[in-house]
């Protein structure tokens, strides 16, 4: 969902494209298609979005090579299929045909922002395939291909809300975000939420900036202004990746600590701290479904596979790479119940499945498509890592269409039969409410 | 009044007593630190900090700074500082040593932001009597954030025996803090709520203005409303004044960062004509030499790290500058007067560029620290300053400063105008125009060089940085009048001056826009830009 600046990609994303064209054509021939399951690998190695995608698809050639050491799936063995959509949106729509026609592959796990994903969509729709997708988002959305691992806004941005309501007394609210669609659809959510909690409009501010925003002076200001008002003041940032570290550059040098004003973040993870010096931030915030600091031994394996596997010891994992973790684990099983690799087959497998997530629980695929979490709340620590200080008791089931929203509050998704609907309107009794 | 009688009586037995006696009335308090979590923490923080014993100072600092930690063998509560692979442990109250252990023997007590809250609150109240006016007066400010009513009582001996001018106003402060919000307002004078009042509103700041807001908001008596909303007029007077002139600050900043990114594209599109798309390029080039050789210094020299952007800068300029001519001798001097083509290749450069430090230096943000005299901010009137960007408007001007002298008063200067002006001729009177058109071209790619180093401490290190500035910097060229040095100054400027005077009114996105639109409008009235050229060069 986090989308980065696409100003000047097509040229490159042309020329990587043809290379990786090239190269799948002349890495493949050799076997034959029915010796091995394919699975398709559908993330940016090139162009702005690389800078996060190109962790999930490491993580996934792990996944795999691991699959395969435990003997590959129905006897057969695993075999990614690599293509690079070069950060470029259109080019993720023709990648996906791609792996989905010539290569044949029988699931694809890809996409990070919300509009690659919306455009790649249709395809999996038209050519019936299956879609992991790994990233938190603003929901809205249930389709049969898709299988979102990532969170929904109320397993993240919610939660998160009810934190600073609880723990910190926050009675006044910044909602700053970069000026794209999660953003602000998670902010329409976050201000409806608030308005139902009685916060009033007064104290609400709402602060979009565009994308790769580097001159953070005034802002930080304003939210220091806001923030004298005589109430307990937080910062809720869906500011996208690039423009964080200005921003916490920022609030740093003006001395914004997390003691007096706290932000809490859901796009700043183990990733994006790395560029920044965080001893300034000490204490500020971010809602996710894992963090790396998380101490169970499913976690402390996976970290320790990961930097071998990697051969770099600084690596560090964040949330997305989790959701794959999952959603890898729960197709594997998806595709063992049902006994073929066959879409239609493993996307009716694939409901009520469950596969261990490595903060020590369990995580299962909904009716929805959406599987359930905790929502565990961390603040920045010296080295980079985040201090887990909440964690939800049980579970938290993605929501998929927001109860905040007058648009769609009404609307449920079941993929079950006899419903199969993404958008039932439980007022009207009929299927196809508002949105897609 | 019990809470303060069992202070006084905790004072006497401070007095009174050794400290080995108390350190032992201590122990079961820190002990208790280790344990009950989050909350547990706190309790035994506030009981620490409520007997008001000094020897607990350095336990709760061990606190703030993450090194408290509880031995695993036995639950004690100690001292644990990294040492090379392992911890020295040590008594939190003595100080003995108490030998070493690994990062498994040990757990560390985990703090939040509640917790930091009442340990900054807590230190302040101890270390009131400091005898260091710089602790005291660090302790009055702590108070003063906290209003912690327990502090009243040393607060109030505190200021009687304060000598330092500025520190006691503080403590004042704090206690006019304490006094207003607290439980105690409802028993206070009308009088004593006005000199309090009027200490908040004599200090004037933000922090002032919560106060007086939550005292405007409170349940406060008609009299107390009535003389805050008085102090609170003038209060926001005052800062709206600071606020404008912060701006003013703001539009100077952001104009000297316009003023580094342009004024490399300033020579090379400006003085040559050459259109370098590239130039965002030349820029990310340049923070990357400042990344590198930061790592360098982190590798060889930890202790001269503060000096490592001043070996960056020279660094910069070279690597940059090297880069800039070998693309100029392999690529443009092919296209010299086929602006389209020049485009073309430029934009096809900066890809390659971009797509070549992605795979060297990977795809994720690089961190560039900065060095302690560019971090943290200070406090001008009712502005605050932030040293980086200090600096930075500093440097922009020096950089434009050395440009023009190199320009106007070297030998070097002189001939890149003979050759820009009027080639032919230049070329008779025996100078190697190619020679000087590389140079040139170099000079420009420098100084975008120089400007990554700035830059490389406002904003990430990543290879798309150059293309957050290469539209600003053509804007900026364009408004400011092609070839001229002066007119890219005062473009920097000016269009930093209306972004960040917008800003506050039309937000980020709108501001841009807005910005954007105003170019657009006045290079149709003024297609030459602001300072345009005259004379037979323009022509040529």
């Amino acid at each position: 969902m986090r989308t980065k600046q696409l100003t000047s990609s097509f040229g490159i994303s042309a020329l990587a494209g043809l290379a990786m064209g090239a190269m799948a054509s002349f890495a493949m021939p050799a076997q034959a298609a029915d010796d091995t399951i394919k699975v398709g690998i559908l993330h940016s190695l090139s162009g702005t979005m690389a800078i996060s995608e190109t962790t999930l698809k490491d993580v996934m050639l792990m996944l795999i090579d691991e699959q395969n050491k435990k003997g590959g799936l129905l006897g057969k063995k695993l075999e990614p299929v690599v293509v690079d959509p070069a950060s470029n949106w259109p080019l993720f729509a023709e990648k996906a045909r791609e792996l989905i026609s010539k290569d044949k592959v029988s699931a694809v796990f890809g996409c990070w922002t919300s509009v690659s994903r919306k455009s790649v969509l249709p395809v999996f729709e038209e050519l019936n395939n299956i879609l992991f997708y790994p990233v938190q988002y603003e929901g809205e959305e249930s389709s049969r291909n898709v299988f979102y691992t990532g969170a929904a806004p109320n397993q993240q941005a919610i939660p998160a809300v009810d934190y600073l309501m609880q723990k910190e007394k926050v009675q006044r609210w910044v909602l700053a975000g970069t000026d794209y669609v999660y953003p602000r659809t998670t902010n329409k959510i976050l201000e409806a939420y608030l308005k139902s909690k009685g916060v009033k409009p007064e104290d609400i501010m709402i602060n979009y900036t565009p994308f790769g925003h580097s001159d953070w002076q005034s802002i930080v200001a304003d939210i220091k202004k806001f923030g004298s008002a005589g109430k307990k003041t937080a910062v809720v940032s869906t500011i996208n990746g690039d423009a964080n570290v200005p921003f916490y550059k920022e609030l740093g040098n003006q001395g914004v600590k997390a003691e007096d004003i706290p932000v809490v973040a859901f796009s700043v993870g183990e990733e994006e701290l790395a560029g920044i010096d965080t001893k300034p931030l000490l204490g500020h915030l971010a809602a996710w479904n894992y963090f790396q600091s998380v101490e169970t031994p499913a976690n402390s394996a996976f970290i320790k596979e990961w930097k071998a596997f990697t051969k770099n010891d600084k690596r560090v994992t964040n949330d997305p790479m989790e959701a794959h973790y999952i959603g890898f684990n729960m197709w594997v099983k998806a595709v063992e119940a049902a006994g073929t690799t066959e879409p239609d087959k493993v996307i009716d497998a694939m409901v009520g499945v469950s596969v261990p997530n490595l903060t020590g629980g369990y995580s299962a695929m909904l009716p929805n498509h959406h599987i359930t979490k905790p929502v565990l709340i961390g603040e920045v620590q010296e080295n980079g890592q985040f201090d887990v200080v909440s964690k939800t008791s049980g579970l938290v089931p993605g929501d998929e269409w927001s109860d905040y929203l007058p648009d769609s509050k009404d609307l449920i998704a079941d993929w079950r039969k006899p419903m199969s609907c993404g958008n039932f309107n439980v007022k009207t009794g009929k299927c196809g409410g508002k949105g897609s | 009044m019990r809470r303060a009688l069992r202070w006084l009586m905790a004072l006497c037995v401070v007095v009174a007593t050794s400290t080995a006696a108390h350190a032992a009335d201590l122990r079961p308090l820190v002990q208790a630190l280790g344990s009950g979590g989050y909350s547990g923490t706190e309790k035994a923080l506030e009981q620490l900090s409520e007997t008001g014993d000094t020897a607990a100072v350095p336990v709760i600092e061990a606190l703030q700074a993450g090194d408290l930690h509880v031995r695993k063998s036995d639950n004690a509560v100690v001292i644990a500082r990294k040492s090379g692979d392992a911890f020295a442990l040590s008594d939190p109250l003595s100080g003995q040593a108490l030998g070493q252990a690994t990062a498994a023997d040990v757990t560390r007590i985990r703090i939040n932001n509640s917790l930091r809250r009442a340990i900054s609150a807590s230190l302040g109240a101890l270390t009131l009597m400091s005898p260091d006016a710089g602790v005291r007066r660090s302790a009055a400010d702590a108070v003063f954030k906290s209003r912690d009513a327990n502090a009243l009582p040393t607060l109030q001996k505190a200021i009687d025996k304060e000598q330092d001018k500025a520190v006691r106003a503080a403590m004042e402060q704090a206690r006019a803090a304490i006094l207003l919000t607290g439980e105690a307002a409802s028993k206070m004078t009308d009088a004593d709520i006005q000199s309090a009042v009027d200490t908040l509103a004599a200090r004037g700041d933000r922090d002032a203005l919560v106060l007086l807001n939550m005292v405007a908001g409170s349940g406060a008596s008609d009299v107390t409303k009535k003389s805050a909303a008085a102090a609170i007029s003038t209060v926001e007077q005052k800062l709206a004044f600071w606020a404008a002139l912060q701006n003013l600050w703001y539009g100077l900043s952001l104009g000297s960062v316009l003023l580094l990114a342009a004024i490399g594209l300033a020579v090379t599109f400006g003085v040559m004509g050459v259109i370098n798309m590239a130039h965002g390029e030349m820029v990310m080039i340049g923070a990357y030499t400042t990344f590198l050789v930061q790592e360098f210094f982190r590798a060889h020299a930890p202790g001269l790290f503060d000096l490592s952007i001043l070996v960056a800068l020279p660094a910069a300029f070279i690597v940059s500058g090297g880069v800039g001519i070998i693309i100029e001798r392999s690529v443009i001097r092919w296209l010299y007067g086929r602006p389209l083509e020049t485009l073309l290749a430029t934009w096809g450069l900066s890809l390659a560029l971009q797509q070549a430090v992605r795979s060297i230096f990977g795809p994720t943000n690089r961190e560039v620290g900065a060095p302690s005299w560019m971090s943290g901010a200070f406090e001008l009137g009712g502005l605050t300053i932030t040293y980086g960007r200090l600096w930075i408007v500093i440097f922009a001007f020096a950089v434009f400063a050395a440009l023009l002298v190199a320009l106007k008063r070297t030998w070097f200067g002189l001939s890149i105008r003979a050759v820009t002006q009027n080639r032919p001729m230049a070329n008779a009177m025996g100078i190697r125009t190619a020679r000087v058109d590389a140079l040139t071209f170099g000079l420009g790619s420098g100084i975008a060089g120089l400007a990554g180093v700035a830059l490389s401490q406002i904003d990430n290190v990543s290879p798309n940085l150059g293309q957050g500035y290469i539209i600003d910097s053509f804007m900026v060229v364009v408004f400011g009048g092609v070839g001229n040095l002066w007119g890219t100054l005062v473009g920097a400027l000016t269009l930093g001056s209306i972004n960040k005077f917008l800003e506050p009114y039309a937000g980020a996105v709108l501001g841009k826009i807005l910005v954007l639109i105003f170019i657009i409008l006045f290079i149709q009235r003024r297609p030459r830009g602001l300072f345009a050229l005259k004379g037979r060069a323009v022509e040529a």
